[in-house]
């Protein structure tokens, strides 16, 4: 197997995980710049919304770096499906595809599932609530939180800040009440 | 012994991340451009944009993202021990400084408010970008919602507990 074949199978955790941890001291040294990415959606309202609200008047464009992170990252997913996507299926848990069989997902292709991603419902109830509703509750929360998995989850524990620990365990009760308990309810509505 | 890593005060604001006195060119911004390419294919290759894997996340039933948070805060921690302990220095030669946390209520309601979404979209923020560039489009709508509720916050800050 030649090193192309081997890097378009998907990385396991111990490649992957070590690699965004060094993020932390890459942004660091480049230019003392801490890792986090949900700010930048606040630096978007700030530069195209502010509307005289006072949490969006600041210096954006000292954070404008963060703009060009971000944009990076959707070139580098961009340049990952391209040139280096996994030719096979995604293999999940089998326990993880039995209890989504369950509440009624049939496609398990591609890193989404297109019966709740696909464009084609965008202006569906699905799309109300799998791309408005929870990007909204995203941005907010994130905001609210004052960080995400990157900025408290990754740089907030790698600093042991401990409002980074409450964050990071906030963040994972959330999302364990909406798989187990609200999908049911929302699934019945949707298919 | 006194730290590298000056813990700065600012007035609270968590979003205040680059304490570099020296600003910033679009061209010296394009070094961050590579990093996040680089974050991006990462993020794809490791299926960590796939809201598959999110769902075997918090339904405890993959070992992955946990493994992917995990040794990247455990490399994130040794990078900083030893960013501290030989004062290493950033390319232009100023002293490495992290603006410190601090506790607010919003961590608690606004972290669950993002775990609730987490779970839906199958994306935090960063993975979001990824999903985008993936060709996965919808996502913009996504996308286009996290700045309004992000601007929604913005708008409502003071009437929130904090």
């Amino acid at each position: 197997m030649d090193f192309i074949d081997l890097i378009r199978q998907p990385w396991p955790w111990y490649i992957a995980g070590p690699i965004i941890g060094l993020t932390v001291p890459a942004l660091l040294i480049l230019g003392n710049k801490s890792f986090g990415i949900s700010s930048s959606l606040r630096h978007m309202c700030a530069a195209i919304i502010p509307s005289n609200i006072p949490f969006f008047k600041y210096d954006w464009k000292k954070e404008s770096w963060n703009l060009v992170f971000v944009l990076g990252i959707a070139i580098g997913g961009f340049l990952g499906a391209q040139f280096l996507s996994d030719p096979n299926e995604i293999v999940i848990a089998e326990s993880t595809k039995s209890d989504l069989q369950a509440l009624g997902l049939t496609t398990f292709s591609g890193l989404m599932p297109s019966e709740l991603f696909g464009t084609d419902h965008i202006f569906s109830l699905r799309g109300l609530i799998f791309l408005v509703l929870g990007g909204f509750l995203v941005g907010f929360g994130t905001r609210y939180a004052g960080g995400c998995t990157s900025g408290h989850s990754i740089m907030g524990l790698s600093n042991l800040q401990w409002p980074s620990l409450v964050a990071t365990i906030s963040f994972m009760v959330g999302g364990i009440l909406m798989t187990n308990v609200l999908f049911p309810f929302i699934f019945k509505l949707i298919f | 012994m006194p730290s590298a890593i000056v813990n700065k005060e600012i007035k609270h604001d968590d979003d205040v991340q680059n304490t570099q006195s020296v600003s910033e060119t679009a061209f010296s911004n394009l070094k961050y451009l590579v990093v996040g390419i680089l974050f991006g294919i990462v993020f794809l290759k490791a299926e960590i944009i796939s809201w598959y894997r999110i769902q075997e996340m918090f339904r405890f039933q993959s070992f992955h993202m946990y493994g992917v948070i995990g040794s990247a805060v455990a490399t994130g921690l040794i990078s900083l021990l030893i960013i501290r302990k030989f004062n290493i220095k950033t390319i232009s030669g100023e002293s490495i400084s992290v603006i410190p946390k601090v506790f607010d209520k919003g961590q608690i309601f606004g972290g669950l408010a993002f775990g609730l979404g987490w779970a839906i979209t199958g994306a935090c923020p960063g993975p979001l970008y990824a999903q985008i560039g993936s060709g996965y489009l919808a996502v913009i709508v996504t996308l286009l919602s996290a700045v309004a509720g992000t601007w929604f916050y913005g708008l409502i800050r003071n009437k929130l507990p904090h």
